[in-house]
């Protein structure tokens, strides 16, 4: 019986072992699983594929819509960067609008109307004592259209107790002529020198150099055309010529057709270095002139001028602030010299005059705000002995002046000057004192050289 | 004399040939230019980092430039006031009058922060448009960049495709430097400062610097002696981190202040050439996050 057991054991462990083997030899449930599992791999595979795919689509149109966002973004700012910096206003197209007021309070000794030697034709000296209104003045200025650009500026001037309102500029000017030319016309600033074209509230001290006073009795005003040609170079270099039909100085009207006075000018200029800067230039003026006086007398009363008159300015400027900084510190240097040669007839006479005068001024920004300024100015007459005795008679020493400034600005639109001159006109030599405010409101003005 | 010849005759052989001329008001649009035109453009700066852009004068140099140009490049929003339509003027070059192709304003294209809403000369020296500082703020730079850019394809279409490859080449390595730059600003942010000027507005409104106040007490105005006293007393309290000034800015002002807060004068480059390590665009915002970082403990 023990045999039996044992192969039924045997069988058993037979059966068993290959019982297993023949189970899964019949269904090969391994490989299925396998199968199952390739089979579920391709297709999460397809799925994965199909997802990645998805999510790349996806990603462009996050991308796409990321960039068209800020696009939007742009146009939005640009939509209101455009409605920020127009205007619908109906004054939107209104000139820009600048008011300068100045006035003075001066202490006079001796006031001098006409300089010695000199038919100067017009307003000068010192002025009176006492307070003035000065050349308080409007500006208005704008472009016309695509072609012009146009500039009026009426003054206020007190004379002696009455209030003028005169039109010191009104002019238009080219914008597009090519090459570097440009046209004005109306009334203007002659070019010529370098203060002549400033407003009287930009100079540096209160009144103008003698030379000023006795060749254009203050500012040579012309009433026609200026033409001027920038050239296309590294150095600065501009040529303007000008024509004057108008009745003021220095010709005092014109014949028919033909201007009382033409100009030619020339300015050069550049840097040295980062701190340095200069201008120079070179001007003649040629007038015909009818009926000088000696003062602003009505015309045909006094003694007057008649005949033609070639006038030479040479000009400087040089300017000094460090590393081209003038906030703080900076100096400048500027002076004129002017020569005038004169032939024709004066109160019957025929006179042959050689007169000239200079001006030399330096002016130092000593810490923010403060500047001081000493100025020497003074003209020279060689008019012939034929006016011995007059008032035009050639005086021993020449007409000067030495002038001392201190002033003082808050801002940009704000000036007080104190101002002291140890005039030698006369021969009786005067201590003058002077107190000037320059006020301007509106458009920001220029910061001309 | 004959220098004087020989600088005449020199000048008129030396005029231009074929590339742009460009004439750039600040030098940051002048290092702009120079990136998007490469040697397409011969750039000529008006200022340097050393100078004041509200009060340039027309020097006959700029005169000068400004007649040669083909394009002008400045900031706009009435910073160059004083200086720039005169230039212009005076050139008598109507390639680049207002309105032409050849007139570029950089602050036209962003927006602008600290408009005023009281335009009155007794709040100092303000622009009707807006704080003018614009560029410093990259993302300003780069949508002026890509203004700037059309306007160069539009002057010089023959090298449209030249200006455009640049711009794409220049935005790419400029993002990748804002990522870098923002990531840094991330520590800066809070940091208390007191600026000379309204100079460094888009910069603190970028960064999230905390302006308390300036030093001048109205824009364009020298602080008096009483204001910097009231200063003082109101910034003892929050203790700033600096005082800080453009390379060009009066130095008394911010030297005494910080003195008596007892923080450090910080002068920022503000543009380039401002600090010798600044030499481009890049640089100008590298070294002004490195300025600031060097502020922190």
């Amino acid at each position: 019986m023990k045999q039996p057991r044992c192969t039924i054991i045997y069988l058993c462990g037979v059966g068993l072992l290959y019982g297993n083997a023949a189970l899964y030899a019949a269904t090969d449930p391994i490989a299925d699983l396998r199968r199952e599992v390739l089979d579920l791999r391709r297709v999460f595979d397809a799925r994965i594929e199909l997802l990645e795919a998805r999510i790349a689509v996806a990603e462009r149109a996050a991308n796409r819509a990321r960039s068209s966002a800020a696009e939007a973004v742009e146009i939005a700012e640009d939509a209101v960067i455009g409605t920020t910096t127009g205007s619908a206003s109906a004054n939107a197209f209104n000139p820009g609008m600048g008011v300068v007021l100045v006035a003075r309070v001066a202490d006079i000794g001796h006031r001098w109307d006409a300089i010695p030697g000199f038919i100067s034709g017009g307003e000068s000296g010192p002025g009176k004592s006492g307070f003035t209104l000065g050349e308080s003045e409007v500006n208005l200025k704008a472009s016309i259209d695509d072609l012009f650009f146009g500039n009026v500026t009426f003054a206020f001037e007190d004379e002696d107790g009455e209030t003028e309102i005169a039109v010191e500029e009104a002019w238009l000017e080219t914008t597009a002529l090519p090459a570097g030319l440009t046209i004005r016309a109306g009334r203007q600033f002659s070019g010529i020198g370098n203060l002549n074209s400033f407003h009287r509230h930009a100079d540096d001290f209160i009144d103008r150099p003698l030379p000023y006073q006795a060749f254009f009795a203050g500012q040579y005003i012309a009433d026609g055309v200026q033409a001027r040609w920038v050239a296309p170079t590294n150095l600065f270099l501009e040529i303007g010529a000008e024509l004057d039909w108008g009745n003021g100085l220095p010709a005092l009207g014109s014949d028919d057709t033909s201007p009382g006075a033409w100009s030619l000018f020339a300015h050069t200029g550049g840097d040295v270095g980062a701190s340095h800067a200069w201008q120079a230039g070179v001007s003649y003026l040629s007038a015909d002139v009818r009926d000088r006086g000696v003062g602003e007398d009505d015309p045909g009363v006094a003694p007057e001028f008649t005949g033609d008159s070639d006038l030479v300015v040479v000009d400087f400027v040089w300017k000094w602030a460090p590393l081209g900084n003038p906030t703080r510190t900076n100096f400048k240097l500027q002076g004129e010299y002017f020569r005038r040669v004169e032939e024709g007839t004066f109160d019957g006479m025929q006179v042959d005059t050689d007169q000239s005068g200079w001006y030399l001024q330096g002016i130092w920004q000593f810490i923010q705000g403060w500047r001081v300024g000493y100025r020497h100015d003074r003209v020279t007459t060689d008019n012939g002995s034929i006016f011995l005795g007059t008032l035009l008679e050639d005086v021993d020493e020449s007409p000067r002046r030495d002038s001392l400034m201190l002033d003082w600005s808050h801002s940009d639109f704000s000036r007080l000057r104190l101002q002291y001159v140890y005039d030698q006109v006369l021969t009786e030599s005067d201590s003058q004192w002077l107190l000037q405010y320059i006020m301007s409101l509106g458009a920001h003005g220029g910061h001309r050289f | 004399m004959r220098a004087l010849v020989a600088a005449l005759v020199w000048s008129f052989l030396s005029a231009p040939v074929d590339a742009l001329e460009v004439f750039a008001c600040e030098p940051e649009w002048g290092a702009l230019v120079s990136e998007l035109a490469g040697e397409q453009a011969r750039v000529t700066v008006a200022l340097t980092a050393f100078q004041d852009p509200h009060r340039l004068q027309a020097r006959p140099s700029l005169i000068a430039s400004t007649r040669r140009a083909d394009l002008v490049v400045c900031t706009g929003a009435e910073l160059e006031v004083g200086w720039l339509p005169l230039l212009l003027r005076r050139s008598g070059n109507p390639n680049v009058r207002p309105g032409a192709a050849g007139y570029f304003l950089a602050a036209d294209y962003v927006r602008k922060l600290e408009v005023p809403t009281r335009l009155d000369r007794s709040q100092g020296d303000i622009h009707p448009q807006g704080n003018p500082h614009v560029h410093l703020n990259p993302r300003n730079i780069t949508r002026i960049a890509r203004k700037l850019a059309q306007r160069l394809a539009e002057l010089d279409p023959t090298n449209a495709d030249f200006y455009e490859k640049r711009l794409d080449d220049f935005v790419e390595r400029w993002n990748a430097a804002i990522v870098v730059w923002e990531k840094r600003a991330r520590r800066l942010e809070g940091l208390i400062i007191v600026p000379h000027h309204r100079s460094f507005t888009y910069l603190a409104d970028w960064l999230g610097l905390d302006v308390i106040a300036t030093v001048e007490a109205k824009p364009g105005i020298p602080p008096s002696g009483a204001h910097l006293s009231r200063l003082l007393e109101k910034l003892n309290v929050v203790a700033p981190a600096a005082v800080v000034r453009t390379p060009y800015a009066n130095e008394k002002p911010t030297t005494w202040l910080a003195e008596r807060l007892d923080t450090p004068v910080l002068v920022l480059p503000y543009t380039i050439g401002g600090h010798e390590d600044v030499t481009d665009l890049f640089t100008l915002f590298d070294t002004t996050l490195t300025l600031l970082e060097d502020l922190q403990p």
